[in-house]
C-alpha cells in the first residue's frame, strides 16, 4: 500500500458544487494514496477536467501537461478554478 | 461613421454652450474617448497649468461604438489633468449616460473655464443649457440625483454628478452615474466640482444610425455576442461572481496586497470573497449578493447589486441603506478589505455603498485608510491627531467612520481626503505611501505578478491596473499563461497589453470584453460603425499612438523617468509568503528593455524617429 498523504483542497467558482458537504469556506482537508496525480486527485472528487482551468499547487500554477505527472506531498494545497477572469 | 461628429463646448466661466465639428482627421488617429479627448486635452491645455485651476478642461467623451448595438457599447471616459497625480487623467464607467449623450447626438463635451456659482448642464438632443445647482450643491450623489429627477419629472434622463467629498476637495473624488457606475479614479470628481459644475443631465432620442456598413456591423456585433456568450468567463464566470471571483485566486497566487502592501496574503480574504458573498447570512438567511447587473447593452453583466445585513451595526437607525445598490467589486473589497486587515463584509459593503453615494474612488480610499493605519501603528499619527479615531488595522468601525468622514469632510476625514501621498509626507513618512506618481494601488501585489510592476510603474495616469492588465496572462492564462514571477518577456507583455487596451477604452467597449476578444474580434466591429480601414493592426497602432500622446503629455507636465517607479517596499522588501516568498519586484530589469522596445531614449522620451513612426 502506498503511503496516505493528508492534502488541502479547495475548488471555487462553479466548480464549489463537487466539494463535499463538510468542507467550509470551500475547502476541506482529505486523505489520499500517496502516488496519486493531480488529475488521479480532480477524477476521485468528480471534478469535470475540462473545467479545471487554473490549477493551483500551493499557489503554483500547474501546467495541464503536467498535471497527469504532478504528485502531491502532505500538507499541499491544491486548489482548482474553472476559467475566470476580472480586474 | 458611427461619430456624431459633434462636439458640445460649454464655457463655465461666460455661461456658454456652442456646437463645433469634431476633428474627423483626429478622430481616424485617435478613434474616439481616451484617445480623442487626450487628443483635444493636449492641444488646448498648458500641462503645467494648475489641475484645479480654470485654465484646466475636463472633457466627457463617447467612443465610436458608444450607444450602437455592440455588446458593452455604452462607456465613456473623462479625460482631464489630475489633481492627484499632476500627469493625465482617463477615468472610464459604464452605466447608461455615456451612450445617452452619444444618442443625443454629441460625441464628446468639453467643459472649460469656471462657473461663479454652481451650475449643471441639461442637455436634451440639440438643446443644451447652464441651469444653477445652488439647490444641489452641499448634496450627496444619491440626493442629487433623486432631486434631478424629481425635477425634470423623467425617469429616463441619464445623470452623472459629484457628490460632497468633490465639493470639500477630496483628490480622489469620483463622478458617479447612474448612482452606483463611477468614472473612479485620479479625481476627476475634484476636478468637475472645482468648475462649480455639479451634474450633467442628460436625455437623447436622436439615436446613433449613422454606422458606416449597418449590415456588416449587425454581422459583426452578432458574432461578438456570441463569442461572448460561448466564453466560460464572460459567459458564465463574470455574470455568476463578477469581478470579486478573483479574491480567493489572487490571495492563493499570494499576491494580495495585505495591510498596506505590508503582506501579501489575507487571513480573511475568504470571508469578503465573492463565494462569502452568494453565502445566506444568519441574520434574514438571505446573501449579501441580490444579483447582477448589466451596462448599457452589455451582454456579460458582471455588476453587482447588494444589501448590507439589516441587524449590522453601521446601519443602525439608518434605513436609508436597507435596499439594494451597488456592490462590491474586486477592487473594492480589496481596497476595502484586506489592505486595511478588515474581513466584515457588510462593513466593506457600507464604505462602498457612501464611495458612490458621496463620490469618490474606494481603491484610493482604502488605500489611504491603509496608509493612515501604518501611520497609527508605528505612533507616527495619534488618537489627537484622529480626534478619537481608533485606526487600527482591522477595525471595521474604523473604516466605517472614515469612510463617513471622508463623504462629509470632517475631522480627520479631511487628511484621508488628501490621499495616502500627502498623508504620508504630511505625517513626515513618505515611504510607506503605497502610491505611482501619487496615485494609491490597485489589488495586485506585484512581487509576486512581475509584469504588474513594471504596468504600475509606467502606467501613465499613476498605479492602476486597468492600462495594462496582464494579471489576465501572468495569472488567470488568458489569452496565454505566463509565468508570473519571471521578467522574461514581461516588456513584450506589457506594451502588448497597454497599447490594446488604449485602442479599446477608445472604441466606447469595455475592457472585460477582451477576456473573450482579442482586436481581431473588435476590429471588425469598428471598421464597419467606421470609416477609415480599421484593422488588429491599425487599432493596436493608434494604441500605441494614444499611449505615446499621454505620454509626452507627462512629460510636458514635468514628469520624468524618475516616477516611472515603485515604491521601495516593493523593490527592497521580500515577499514574507506565499510563491513569491523572498522575492521583490525586479522592476530594474525591466524598465530599460521596456523603454527600448517603446523607441524611447534611455530617459524615458519618445524618440524624434517614434514619434514621426505615429504621426505625433
Ligand atoms: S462587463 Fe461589466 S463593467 Fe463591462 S459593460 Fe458589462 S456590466 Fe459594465
Amino acid at each position: 500500500m502506498p503511503l496516505k498523504i493528508t492534502i488541502t483542497f479547495k475548488l471555487y467558482a462553479s466548480l464549489a458544487q463537487y466539494l463535499p458537504k463538510e468542507a467550509v469556506e470551500n475547502k476541506i482537508d482529505i486523505i489520499i494514496p500517496g502516488d496519486r496525480s493531480i488529475i488521479g486527485v480532480l477524477e476521485q472528487q468528480s471534478v469535470p477536467l475540462e473545467s479545471a482551468h487554473l490549477v493551483l499547487v500551493n499557489g503554483f500554477f500547474i501546467p495541464p501537461e503536467k498535471r497527469k505527472t504532478s504528485f502531491l506531498s502532505d500538507k499541499d494545497v491544491l486548489a482548482v478554478w474553472p476559467p475566470v477572469a476580472g480586474g | 461613421m458611427s461619430w456624431q461628429r459633434k462636439i458640445l463646448r460649454v464655457n463655465l466661466t461666460k455661461g456658454t454652450c456652442e456646437p463645433e465639428p469634431l476633428n474627423m482627421e483626429w478622430a481616424h488617429l485617435f478613434l474616439g474617448q481616451r484617445g480623442l479627448a487626450t487628443k483635444y486635452l493636449a492641444e488646448e491645455i498648458d500641462p503645467k497649468a494648475d489641475a484645479l485651476s480654470p485654465e484646466n478642461k475636463l472633457i466627457m467623451a463617447t467612443g465610436p461604438l458608444t450607444g450602437t448595438m455592440a455588446s458593452t457599447g455604452g462607456r465613456y471616459s473623462v479625460i482631464t489633468k489630475s489633481p492627484l497625480t499632476g500627469a493625465i487623467a482617463c477615468s472610464n464607467s459604464g452605466g447608461f449616460i455615456g451612450a445617452e449623450m452619444k444618442q443625443a447626438g454629441w460625441d464628446m463635451i468639453i467643459f472649460e473655464g469656471k462657473s461663479k456659482a454652481p451650475v449643471f448642464l441639461y442637455l436634451e438632443n440639440e438643446k443644451a443649457q447652464l441651469m444653477p445647482a445652488d439647490d444641489l450643491w452641499g448634496k450627496s450623489v444619491w440626493a442629487t440625483d433623486e432631486l434631478l429627477h424629481e425635477k425634470f419629472q423623467d425617469p429616463l434622463v441619464k445623470i452623472a454628478c459629484v457628490g460632497r467629498s468633490a465639493e470639500n476637495g477630496c483628490l480622489y473624488a469620483s463622478i458617479v452615474n447612474d448612482r452606483h457606475r463611477a468614472a473612479g479614479r485620479s479625481g476627476v470628481g475634484t476636478v468637475m466640482a472645482s468648475k462649480h459644475l455639479k451634474a450633467v443631465v442628460i436625455r437623447g432620442t436622436v439615436g446613433v444610425g449613422n454606422v458606416r456598413d449597418p449590415k456588416a456591423f449587425f454581422k459583426a456585433t452578432s458574432e461578438g455576442k456570441k463569442t461572448l456568450a460561448d466564453n466560460a468567463v464572460t459567459g458564465e464566470g463574470l455574470p455568476a461572481m463578477g469581478t470579486q471571483v478573483l479574491m480567493n485566486v489572487i490571495n492563493e497566487v499570494g499576491a494580495m496586497p495585505t495591510r498596506n502592501m505590508k503582506e501579501v496574503q489575507f487571513e480573511g480574504a475568504h470571508k469578503i470573497s465573492g463565494e462569502a458573498m452568494a453565502e445566506p447570512r444568519e441574520s434574514d438567511g438571505k446573501p449579501n449578493l441580490v444579483t447582477n447587473a448589466a451596462c448599457f447593452g452589455c451582454t456579460i453583466a458582471c455588476g453587482r447589486i447588494s444589501t448590507i445585513d439589516p441587524q449590522h451595526y453601521s446601519i443602525e437607525n439608518k434605513p436609508e441603506y436597507i435596499g439594494a445598490s451597488g456592490g462590491l467589486e474586486y477592487e473594492s473589497a480589496w481596497a476595502l478589505g484586506s489592505n486595511v486587515g478588515i474581513d466584515d463584509l457588510d462593513a466593506l459593503t457600507y464604505a462602498n455603498f457612501l464611495c458612490n453615494e458621496d463620490g469618490y474612488d474606494p481603491i484610493s480610499f482604502g488605500a489611504t485608510v491603509s496608509a493612515a493605519m501604518e501611520l497609527f501603528e508605528m505612533g507616527a499619527i495619534t488618537l489627537e491627531t484622529t480626534e478619537g479615531l481608533d485606526l487600527s488595522f482591522g477595525s471595521a468601525e474604523a473604516l466605517t467612520k472614515a469612510a463617513e468622514l471622508v463623504a462629509t469632510g470632517e475631522g480627520f476625514g479631511k487628511d484621508l481626503a488628501m490621499g495616502s501621498k500627502r498623508l504620508c509626507e504630511k505625517y513626515g513618512h513618505p515611504e510607506i505611501s503605497m502610491t505611482v506618481k501619487g496615485q494609491e494601488f490597485p489589488a495586485y501585489d506585484p512581487r509576486a505578478i512581475q509584469g504588474m510592476g513594471l504596468g504600475y510603474a509606467t502606467s501613465n495616469r499613476g498605479a492602476c491596473h486597468l492600462r495594462g492588465y496582464t494579471v489576465s496572462s501572468e495569472v488567470m492564462g488568458v489569452p496565454v499563461k505566463t509565468d508570473p514571477l519571471t521578467t522574461d518577456g514581461k516588456p513584450e507583455l506589457v506594451k502588448a497589453f497597454q497599447d490594446a487596451t488604449a485602442a479599446v477604452d477608445s472604441t466606447g467597449l469595455c475592457t472585460f470584453t477582451t477576456f473573450a476578444w482579442t482586436l481581431e474580434d473588435i476590429a471588425p466591429q469598428v471598421d464597419a460603425a467606421c470609416e477609415g480601414g480599421w484593422s488588429a493592426a491599425s487599432m493596436l497602432e493608434a494604441g500605441e499612438r494614444i499611449w505615446n500622446l499621454e505620454r509626452q503629455f507627462n512629460l510636458d507636465a514635468g514628469l520624468t523617468k524618475a516616477d516611472d517607479t515603485l515604491p521601495g517596499r516593493l523593490l527592497k522588501d521580500a515577499a514574507k509568503t506565499g510563491p513569491a516568498k523572498g522575492s521583490v519586484n525586479r522592476l530594474h530589469e525591466m524598465l530599460p528593455q521596456y523603454y527600448a522596445l517603446r523607441g524611447w531614449s534611455e530617459e524615458g522620451v519618445p524618440t524624434n524617429e517614434t514619434m514621426g513612426r505615429l504621426g505625433l
